[in-house]
């Protein structure tokens, strides 16, 4: 009776030890959940779902305290990615929020004064300039995010959508006429 | 002579309809007006336009330079003056618009001064220069540079190089009259090539349906160094994965180019454009292309690039009645020609003037029976009907997974399917999805750093700041210390002096109670003692 007692006792502290222990060796750093959202996530920075950036919305999908379905520039392919990472049904966008056609911010080269406003606000570090030159944003990095726009005191930059060309074209959906069979 | 052959999986036979333009000798057209030459002509970067509106062009002068690696220049097919550089129909299967030099010719044909080049004595890295600045590119359709496959790299492992004159799509028959005719030419190109290459043998593989095009090739070599093979005709032999298989026995593996297995690939006509270069010095401008199907007098044409399709098809009699549209390349890989103002690029070798009787509509398809006819008839060993499962339900994972990018799009699946399923457009459809899905996520991933970069660099930023002013704090702090140091000196001088003042001036104070007469001493000595009795009283 008492070695039994005994050799249980013995078990579940061996155990415990082992485990503890690889609880320490193997602790994963980074909330690994995170990554993978923000994998899926468009990386435009746009603050259109009411974060600070792309990560921070990762972060409060994780945790739960925000929605699938915020991200206009993730679309609803990036909703339904989103919802198969994380087991939950896929919805349309919600908010208010509209998807938009890709698109580039550009300046007019006429109006830009060179404030530097529009560098400061680039997410991505986008806009070359410096104070009283022209401002020229790279379009091949302009995630389209819009955020340049409103603090510009001239109103120099809009919006182009990026229209299809030889080189971004993509073969089509085939038309696939199917015949009927009675 | 007898090299053993390999056959690889499927192929078709579909009927070559070969006769009807190869029978004549290559036609010359004669000089247009006008030349549309666009900057993308080959795979890669397109090239960056050198020439303005308005400015005057000799015949083989750069309009437009190679702009990065994979790129390769363009040159005035003529000469004249350049009367726009605009965004103009291109043969494409998207039928959009892309940017063109467009040449008025002034009837002269000056040619700029063309010079050879010494490839047996120039530096390799300088000749594959001259080759780019040639606008070399792979006139099999590929269009690749050149002047990149020619170089051997540091490894120096290729040890064959293999000519592509198999020309195995039905109806096209460019290659085949020019090794014909040009067969010399062809061959010292093609030593240009083992020079640059150092590979240890040369196949040039022929269809056994060209047997005029392999006599002319045996007739023509003259040191034994070159084999010339005859493959057996089956669709599709002419493709490089196979026809390198058929040659050699070596397959690519999946994602691997041909120089890791250790060879190259050129197409004939390719050999033939890298002789005029190097031997004649003069740069890419004209390619042979077939004009066949329903024309009047369909043949072989020696075409300036830049030549509108519709003037071709002129130079060929012009289409009969009947015609129903063009495909540009071959009924098996071609696409339709969406506008006859698009001019001949590098890309096309074939003008295919379509009729109803030799095609007619496709009928509806019917369900996939999973009868496997596609997966026999595949060349690259795929499974098309699961490609296409997952193709249509545009699950791209489960299609990759199935090595859709090991698909040759060379359509046997399509031809062998007793549904008429058009498989083929699914699988270009889920390439091209899965293409512009990797570049999103390169740009979203370029986006992610840059973001996190900027991040960094304002916390940095701050972070210097805050030094920086800790730092000027702590400066002026020691700057004063020797300041504090001296007043500490002065105020203690100071100190000193008022006290010794202080001293002096209590020792020097003259006092009313001293020097007084005895009298009045006595009598302040009566009002103390009166004092203190009246204050012991009190208490």
């Amino acid at each position: 009776m008492f070695s039994a007692i005994l050799v249980m006792a013995g078990i579940g502290l061996v155990l415990g030890g082992v485990l503890g222990w690889a609880s320490i060796k193997y602790r994963v750093a980074d909330d690994p959940l995170v990554e993978k959202i923000d994998a899926i996530l468009p990386q435009t920075q746009c603050g259109q779902c009411g974060f600070p950036g792309c990560k921070p919305y990762a972060e409060a999908i994780a945790k739960g305290d925000a929605d699938i379905n915020l991200c206009p520039p993730g679309g609803e392919e990036g909703t339904k990615r989103l919802a198969e990472l994380l087991g939950v049904e896929a919805k349309p966008l919600g908010g208010g929020l509209e998807p938009k056609p890709k698109s580039v911010a550009v300046i007019d080269d006429h109006t830009c004064i060179g404030c530097t406003l529009c560098i400061q606000a680039c997410p991505v570090d986008a806009i070359v300039g410096a104070a009283k030159q022209l401002h020229v944003i790279v379009a091949s990095q302009c995630t389209g995010c819009e955020l340049c726009l409103p603090p510009c005191p001239v109103d120099c930059i809009h919006m182009e959508v990026v229209k299809e060309d030889v080189a971004n074209w993509k073969w089509r959906y085939p038309i696939h006429t199917m015949r009927r069979v009675a | 002579m007898n090299r053993k052959l390999y056959s690889f999986n499927g192929g078709i036979h579909p009927e070559g309809h070969k006769d009807v333009s190869s029978t004549t000798a290559i036609r010359s057209m004669p000089l247009l007006a006008r030349y549309v030459v666009p900057l993308r002509q080959h795979i890669g970067t397109p090239a960056r336009i050198l020439v303005r509106a308005g400015d005057t062009v000799l015949r083989g002068q750069p309009i437009a330079a190679a702009e990065g690696y994979v790129s390769t220049a363009v040159h005035a097919p003529t000469s004249g003056r350049v009367i726009a550089v605009e965004a103009r129909p291109v043969p494409h299967p998207s039928g959009l618009y892309d940017l063109c030099v467009v040449i008025e010719s002034d009837g002269l044909d000056q040619a700029a001064e063309f010079l050879p080049m010494d490839w047996k004595a120039l530096d390799p890295s300088a000749l594959r220069n001259r080759l780019r600045d040639a606008g070399l590119a792979g006139l099999g359709g590929a269009v690749f540079p050149s002047y990149i496959k020619l170089n051997p790299g540091a490894a120096r492992s290729l040890d064959t190089l293999i000519l592509n004159g198999a020309e195995c799509e039905p109806w096209i028959t460019c290659d085949d009259r020019l090794m014909r005719e040009r067969a010399g030419e062809i061959l010292q190109g093609v030593a240009v090539m083992r020079h640059m290459l150092g590979a240890r043998q040369v196949l040039i593989g022929i269809e056994d349906n060209k047997p005029e095009a392999l006599a002319a090739l045996r007739a023509a070599v003259v040191d034994g160094e070159v084999e010339i093979v005859a493959v057996p005709t089956v669709y599709p032999g002419g493709a490089g994965k196979q026809l390198t298989y058929t040659l050699t026995g070596r397959e690519n593996p999946a994602g691997a180019r041909s120089t890791d297995i250790g060879v190259q690939v050129f197409n004939v006509g390719t050999a033939h454009a890298l002789y005029r270069a190097v031997i004649l010095g003069e740069p890419l401008l004209s390619r042979i292309v077939t004009v066949t199907g329903h024309v009047a007098r369909p043949g072989n044409f020696e075409v300036r690039l830049g030549t509108p399709v519709r003037d071709l098809i002129d130079a060929a009699g012009g289409a009969l009645a009947g015609a129903s549209g063009e495909v540009v390349g071959g009924p098996m890989m071609g696409f339709d020609l969406e506008d006859r103002s698009a001019p001949i690029t590098k890309a096309v070798n074939c003008i295919l003037v379509k009729d109803r009787a030799h095609f007619p509509e496709r009928p509806p398809a019917l369900p996939c029976i999973r009868c496997g006819a596609c997966a026999r008839a595949c060349p690259a060993r795929l499974q098309p009907f699961e490609l296409y499962w997952f193709s249509r339900a545009k699950d791209f994972g489960k299609a990759q997974a199935y090595d859709l990018f090991d698909c040759i799009e060379c359509g046997c699946c399509s031809f062998v399917c007793p549904s008429h399923i058009p498989l083929v457009d699914f699988f270009r459809f889920a390439k091209s999805e899965i293409w512009e899905r990797e570049q999103h996520k390169s740009g979203a991933d370029q986006a992610r750093a840059r973001h996190e970069f900027k991040e960094f660099r304002l916390e940095r930023e701050k972070q210097e700041k805050s030094e920086k002013l800790a730092a000027k704090v702590a400066e002026n702090r020691a700057k004063d210390a020797p300041a504090d140091l001296q007043a500490q000196a002065k105020h203690a001088i100071l100190q000193a002096a008022m006290e010794r003042a202080m001293k002096t001036r209590e020792g020097i104070a003259p006092r009313n109670t001293e020097h007084l007469p005895p009298a009045v001493e006595q009598e302040i000595a009566a009002i103390e003692a009166r004092r203190h009795a009246a204050e012991a009283t009190d208490h």
